[in-house]
């Protein structure tokens, strides 16, 4: 049998969570190294398999079948493919730096490393299931640790309210997504959980589109598509640093995965049907979040409500049903990603120093932690989807989607683009540079190396794609070949 | 009817033959050690409930359903199945009861566990309606006696009160129903002839379904579903906590146990009917449950109304009227029993340290006992229906099974509970994580788990874990014990 | 060197990034060490692109030294570079003008490291605008120029710098987004990005589009791309920005934003607009010729009212790119006749002239301006005698700038004038006494610096040019000279691309 490299990065980090709650609470130290050390381990191994994903064969590769509950058609069955693929070396990047920059947890990181390792055990879970109970059972795990990370070690002001709201969101949106996958396996009459069986159900018209929008809209709730996005810029806000970057870099990518893999690839007729209602409310996301982030005064809400703007465009570009709108979601599902880390890491590294979000009592950081700087605007680059970074290559293409498609639509949301320029290019001179108020000169330091790493990282990434869009694109495509020969 | 004898008699009863042994063994050994001794019956209980466990597993397991002495017990799979659960629940009974300061030392109160346990056991197999009134007298007198058990203290003996009047109420006009059914089946008392009458029509439907309602009224009170649950908060909350937990779980299945075979059995005809009844029952069960528990303060009231609400989602399976439904049911069923006997063993432990249910006396608790708290997480997440615990699989499946019979609405009614149930559970936890206690120094108020404790609760929570991820196994336990019902 | 040789474009373009990694890794405080560094690094591009020019055929119609690498296969762009007589002589203008401005900039004290790549990148920047032959990479390089010119301006600029920083971004952005959209269009109509193909492509397309007829379609497309060029170059009205970032921009940053980036605008027009859009450039051509004349005359007279010296020779490129304007518009009426081939010679001519003449204008303004600390006219007067050479060198640029003969200005001017007077009689005479106004402003911005009553403040205070700063200057005034004397040099190169396209 073949190594089985799914279920080790799936099962990486719950292992080394497992471990790291058996360590004595007060060796911190000894934590942190294990928590990085897996975290490493698990990205090495999610770079291996973008690698040595065969894009020319395409299709599902890296197979894994057990029989779980054969009775009831549930079995463990892993595979990836050429959307998933990229958004496990996502969660893998994400996981590496969301455990660098939180090595400044100093109350109870035992605990804090446990949780988040079995959060990224549900992230990964989630893009390799090809089984759809399996799926909701990562989903699920994906999701209840955020509350008690959130509500722990969140920003005492609003983190109580702020970890409730995310998790009544999101478990609302999953169990009306799991009626719609419960009616679907019934439907099928398949007997079956496996999503590739499901795929072949054909379901007539008229189930797909009564069942389409609760299982689209179930997911995309965390998605933050409007107008359930409320729950999102709270949640981002009230998250410790690594918390937020998952948050904001993965598991909103999960919501929109799922709608994707279950709700479009599941129905495609009903998303047929259905589209221009998710136009539609996609579009407000964009518009409107953009508009949103550009009133804030919080950092953190800025950067949450642009993420509000970005998750749009990728559910725009599922929206639109077309090839080049799907590639350009699913890359910018990866480019927002990183991206949206990025921000919050520095974001995180300024407040560890400051205690403060509030952009008017920020300035002139440049001279202090250049490195982040530099970064943060590379980010901000990415965010107003500057040619040459990542965050072009993926909406270039959606807007083309929408061409073929919407072109009105295509014609409203293009603002989002110059209003977003507007609020980073604020964002970035207001808290980078200018002068540096009193309070905080002389009192900051510059990053450590390993947050430099992280950010580096990141950075690299986003230029690298934004230059040679070939690193990804081909592989995505060959995902959205599956996803368009669905579509019919 | 000629009556032979056969090996198959013995096995049929033969867990409840060892349970009067292990309860006779008990009160022997009572009698033999000193009063600060006793509570190392709690231990002998224990072990020995495991070993009959062991025993029955080995030997007394079932292959062909047949009825025995007199058709008055049903030797099959589904009332072995339950009656392993009960046992297992006894066990971990008996364990949490050792700390309990006016349990652990009193050897009649394992006696009367032990009773308890062999009623309900015979309430899991009986299938003729004199067995079963029997049966359920015999869990519910011992019950009575527990939940009153605590003579010095006030809210323990109304519990007892309040629990032995309103189930002598409840009990009393079941027996009515079941008298009216004697009278109209003209004699017949076996369940599954019962069960033949009604299909050939030679009972009247209507007067099936009248007698059905009186019948409703006794395992209602026994499973606390709504409009019978008003009993179980006060109950709950003032018997000693060791027995609240048994009560919530093991007699709670047996209550199902019941309704499973009497409604499905007995009068599988009108299920239409008594299916819409039972659907309103549960959604109002749940409903109630969970919007009630979110305004308590005291976590063993809070845990009494989410179990009306536990009771409410396990009836969906049964509204199901299938094969899935009953499977789903009893799976159900098999993972609350582990996941709020957790929950109960909890607050005895923090109780017995702590002295006080009050859910604000959790914060710190994470500090206090990180392992405590983690068991709690488990056990409350699986509450809530979160994996990678039972509580999801097992809701899943419910949920399932109401799909494939068409009842979206009741569903909907579920999933929408469930978040209610998400917001209250959390809440528990954000006192356990989050807050602190007022002073801030937790490291001076260790809560020390004693071994029985750490056993029982590590044993409860690897049971959830493994309900929750392995459970093919469960499922096919489960889904034997279905059918094996018909 | 072989490799250099097949890989000319890719090297002149990528050499300045390159050379800013190499920088990155150069120790921050050894100022000398990176301004040499940066100096050398651009050079080199400066030489390669005078190899280029030497080896062009300028006899063989159509691109040459063509590059074609995959770069987003799914959506049909490549990585496709071509030079021709009209992006060559900008190439030119590019990589002569960088290294001056870098030369310009030795004065920069303040963070040289980051100052010193931003130049460098924005020099790719530029180039990739004018080697780019597919439409996509076109636009990567159009956007991304403005990133390095937006903090130069924002970090090194005068006081009003981050109003002036954000409105230059966000103007030339929010202009493109129509031309963004319209790419898109032309994208998913044709699967494919490649310039060469889409001149022949899109001028062909029939029948209906997206639900509207062709003809509106492009129409609508027609006038995103046109204002997101004006924007750029800029004409009369998109043209508040220009003052703004010039007047905050640093020296160097204010050289090549006049020197090469406002080429950019008139260049999409060249090269994008007219040729795909030939129908519709035609048809309002009227409206273009008309908006650059209102360029000639407010940006002259506009000029004429500044007593801000930056802001002066800033009006007074609104004032010159109007000339190129015209010369575009008589290309777009009059395509194929020997007026357009004149006037679009002079356009393109122009382009270059202003290129140079701008930067040395701007050079100039902040050499005194670096001495002086103010930039009010009405604060000097009377300077000559206290800087004799700097007065003599800021004559002689004044008056290439001007337009006198023997000087490269006259050249393109006249060319653009005697263009467009067949075809726009009215239009070029209204042009023509913008170009009176010319004279008069730049004449008074002379007279108050170095003629009239001597300001005493100065005294002792005003150090004259110094050598570094003749360096900079010097090979600008020689090409002044020869252009205006000898044109056919480059006139030539640019006719042969000019008979080919329009």
């Amino acid at each position: 049998m073949a190594f089985p490299i799914l279920s080790v990065i799936v099962f990486t980090p719950i292992i080394a969570g497992m471990i790291i709650l058996m360590m004595p609470g007060e060796r911190k130290t000894e934590i942190r190294m294990v928590a990085l050390a897996a975290a490493a381990f698990d990205l090495i191994l999610s770079v291996w398999l973008y690698f040595a994903y065969d894009i020319t064969a395409a299709g599902y590769q890296f197979q894994e079948m057990h029989s779980w509950l054969p009775s009831f058609g549930i079995g463990y069955h892993l595979g990836v493919d050429g959307i998933s693929t990229p958004l496990i070396l996502l969660t893998g990047v994400v996981m590496f730096t969301g455990v660098i920059v939180s090595q400044s947890i100093s109350d109870r990181p035992r605990e804090f490393f446990a949780f988040l390792f079995i959060l990224a055990t549900g992230v990964f879970g989630v893009f390799a299931s090809l089984d759809l109970f399996l799926l909701f059972f990562f989903y699920e795990i994906a999701v209840f640790p955020m509350y008690l990370l959130i509500s722990i070690w969140g920003w005492v002001k609003t983190r109580e309210y702020a970890a409730m709201k995310l998790t009544l969101y999101l478990f609302i949106g999953s169990v009306i997504a799991l009626i719609g996958a419960l009616a679907m396996y019934w439907a099928s009459g398949a007997h079956s959980f496996d999503l590739l069986v499901l795929e072949k159900a054909h379901f007539s018209t008229a189930f797909q589109n009564t069942w389409f929008m609760p299982v689209f809209m179930g997911f995309a709730i965390l998605g933050a598509i409007f107008p359930f996005h409320n729950w999102s810029p709270d949640g981002h806000v009230a998250a410790p640093t690594a918390v937020s970057m998952f948050h904001a870099g993965v598991l909103m990518k999960l919501g929109a995965f799922a709608a994707l893999r279950v709700g479009i690839m599941l129905m495609p007729q009903g998303a047929i049907y259905w589209k221009w209602v998710i136009l539609g409310l996609a579009a407000v996301n964009i518009v409107y979040g953009a508009f949103i982030a550009m009133v804030q005064t919080d950092l953190k809400y800025v950067i949450g409500f642009s993420s509000v703007s970005h998750m749009g465009l990728v559910m725009i570009g599922f929206a639109t049903l077309t090839r080049s709108g799907l590639i350009g979601s699913t890359v910018q599902m990866f480019s927002h990603g990183i991206m949206t880390a990025l921000f919050f890491a520095s974001v995180g590294m300024i407040y560890n120093q400051t205690h403060t979000r509030e952009i008017s009592r920020l300035g002139g950081f440049v001279k202090v932690m250049p490195f982040t700087a530099i970064a943060f605007i590379i980010g901000a680059l990415v965010s107003m989807g500057m040619p040459g970074f990542s965050g072009f290559v993926a909406e270039f293409p959606i807007f083309m989607g929408l061409w073929q498609t919407a072109p009105i639509i295509a014609i409203l949301s293009v603002i989002s683009i110059i209003v977003t320029a507007a609020y980073m290019l604020l964002v970035i001179r207001r808290v980078f540079f200018g002068e540096m108020p009193e309070e905080f000169a002389g009192r900051m330091n510059d990053v450590s190396v390993m947050d430099k790493v992280a950010l580096g990282l990141i950075s690299i990434l986003m230029v690298g794609i934004g230059l040679f869009p070939s690193l990804m694109v081909p592989m995505v495509s060959s995902g959205v070949d599956h996803i368009l020969a669905l579509l019919g | 009817m000629t009556f032979s004898f056969t090996s198959s008699m013995i096995m049929a009863v033969l867990p409840e033959i060892l349970l009067l042994l292990l309860g006779i063994i008990v009160l022997i050994v009572d009698l033999l050690l000193k009063e600060e001794k006793r509570r190392n019956l709690g231990w002998l209980t224990a072990g020995g409930l495991l070993t009959i466990l062991i025993v029955s597993l080995l030997v007394a397991r079932p292959s062909e359903a047949e009825l025995v002495w007199g058709g008055m017990v049903r030797y099959d799979g589904m009332g072995f199945f339950f009656k392993m659960l009960f046992i297992f629940a006894a066990a971990m009974t008996s364990l949490f009861m050792m700390d309990h300061k006016a349990l652990g030392h009193r050897g009649e109160a394992y006696l009367l566990l032990l009773a308890s346990t062999l009623g309900m056991s015979l309430m899991a197999s009986a299938s003729d309606i004199i067995m079963l009134y029997l049966a359920i007298e015999t869990t519910s007198i011992p019950l009575y006696i527990l939940a009153g058990f605590m003579t010095g203290d006030d809210r323990s003996t109304e519990a007892g009160f309040k629990y032995l009047l309103f189930g002598a109420l409840t009990s009393t006009v079941m027996l009515y129903g079941l008298s009216l059914l004697y009278g109209f089946s003209g004699g017949v008392t076996n369940i599954y002839e019962i069960g033949e009458l009604v299909a050939s029509g030679a009972l009247a439907p209507l007067l099936v379904a009248g007698v059905a309602m009186l019948i409703l009224v006794g395992i209602g009170f026994k499973v606390s579903i709504f409009p019978f649950h008003f009993w179980a908060p006060d109950v709950y909350d003032g018997s000693p906590t060791p027995i609240s937990g048994f009560l919530s779980t093991a007699s709670k299945a047996a209550g199902f146990a019941i309704l499973l075979r009497l409604f499905l059995v007995a009068f599988p005809q009108i299920s239409l009917s008594w299916s819409l009844l039972l659907a309103v029952m549960a959604t109002l069960a749940m409903t109630l449950g969970n919007l009630v528990a979110m305004a308590q303060t005291n976590i063993k009231r809070l845990l009494a109304y989410s179990s009306i609400a536990h009771a409410g989602y396990a009836m969906i399976g049964l509204v199901a009227v299938s094969e899935l439904g009953t499977t789903s049911t009893i799976f159900y069923l098999m993972a609350y029993i582990l996941t709020n006997l957790a929950a109960f063993g909890i607050v005895a432990a923090v109780s017995h340290v702590t002295g006080s249910d009050e859910i604000k006396d959790y914060s710190g608790l994470s500090r206090r006992s990180p392992g405590l708290a983690l068991a709690m997480l488990v056990a409350f997440l699986s509450l809530a229906g979160m994996p990678p615990f039972g509580g999801f699989v097992a809701k899943v499946f419910v949920f399932a099974a109401a799909m494939e019979a068409n009842l979206v609405w009741l569903v909907v009614v579920g999933v929408l509970n469930s978040i209610v149930g998400v917001f209250y559970y959390l809440t528990v936890l954000k006192y356990v994580y989050l807050y602190r206690m007022e002073d801030e120094d937790e490291e001076k108020h260790p809560i020390p788990l004693s071994l029985s404790y750490a056993i029982a609760l590590t044993v409860l929570s690897i049971g959830i874990l493994l309900v929750g991820t392995l459970f093919a196994p469960w499922f096919g336990f489960s889904g034997a014990a279905a059918i094996a019902l018909f | 060197m072989n490799f250099v040789a097949s890989h000319l474009l890719t090297t002149i373009l990528l050499f300045p990034i390159f050379s800013a990694v190499v920088l990155l890794f150069l120790p921050k405080n050894e100022t000398k060490l990176l301004r040499w560094t940066a100096l050398v690094a651009s050079l080199i591009p400066f030489g390669l692109s005078i190899w280029l020019w030497v080896s062009f055929q300028s006899g063989t119609p159509g691109f040459q030294f063509q590059e074609q690498y995959t770069w987003y296969a799914a959506i049909g762009s490549s990585f496709h570079l071509g030079v021709d007589g009209l992006s060559l002589t900008m190439v030119l203008l590019t990589t002569l003008l960088t290294p001056l401005a870098i030369l310009a900039s030795f004065s920069i004290t303040d963070r040289v490291k980051p100052y010193m790549m931003l130049f460098l990148f924005l020099e790719t920047g530029m180039l990739g605008v004018f080697l780019a032959l597919d439409l996509l990479i076109f636009f990567l390089f159009w956007e991304i120029g403005l990133v390095p010119m937006y903090f130069l301006i924002n970090q090194w600029g005068g006081e009003n710098r981050n109003y002036a920083s954000l409105k230059f971004l966000l103007y030339t952005m929010a202009g493109s987004l129509g031309l963004l959209l319209s790419i898109q269009l032309l994208g998913v109509l044709f699967q494919s990005y490649d310039l060469p193909l889409l001149y022949e492509r899109w001028s062909s397309v029939q029948g209906s589009l997206l639900g509207l007829p062709v003809a509106t379609v492009k129409t609508v497309a027609f006038w995103a791309f046109a204002i997101a060029f004006a924007i750029k170059v800029p004409i009369w009205p998109f043209h508040t920005w220009l003052p703004d970032a010039h007047t905050e921009a640093p020296t160097a940053g204010s050289m090549l934003l006049a020197g090469v980036l406002l080429k950019l605008g008139a260049y999409g027009f060249l090269r994008l607009v007219i040729p795909l859009y030939p129908v519709e450039a035609h048809r309002y051509a009227g409206i273009l010729a008309f908006l650059a004349v209102m360029s000639i005359i407010f940006g002259a007279f506009a000029s004429y009212g500044q007593d801000d010296f930056k802001r002066l020779v800033a009006y007074s490129s609104i004032n010159h790119m109007g000339f190129v304007m015209l010369g575009v518009a008589v290309a777009a009426r009059a395509a194929g006749t020997l007026d357009a081939h004149i006037a679009v010679d002079g356009a393109v001519l122009q382009m270059f002239n202003h290129g140079i003449s701008a930067a040395a204008m701007f050079f100039l303004v902040g050499v005194i301006y670096e001495r002086a600390h103010t930039r009010d006219l009405n604060a000097f007067g009377g300077l000559f005698p206290i800087v004799p050479v700097y007065g003599g060198i800021l004559i002689f640029v004044s008056m290439a700038s001007l337009g006198l003969p023997t000087l490269n200005g006259f050249v393109s001017e006249f060319l653009v004038v005697r263009g467009s007077w067949p075809i726009f009689p009215f239009l070029t005479a209204l042009g023509m006494l913008g170009l009176l106004f010319t004279g008069a402003y730049i004449l008074k911005g002379i007279k108050k610096i170095l003629h009239g009553p001597m300001n005493e403040d100065w005294v002792g205070h005003l150090t004259d040019i110094s050598t570094r700063e003749i360096l900079v200057v010097t090979p600008l005034m020689i090409l002044f000279l020869v252009i205006g004397l000898w044109p056919a040099w480059i006139l030539d190169v640019i006719n042969k691309a000019v008979m080919v396209l329009f």
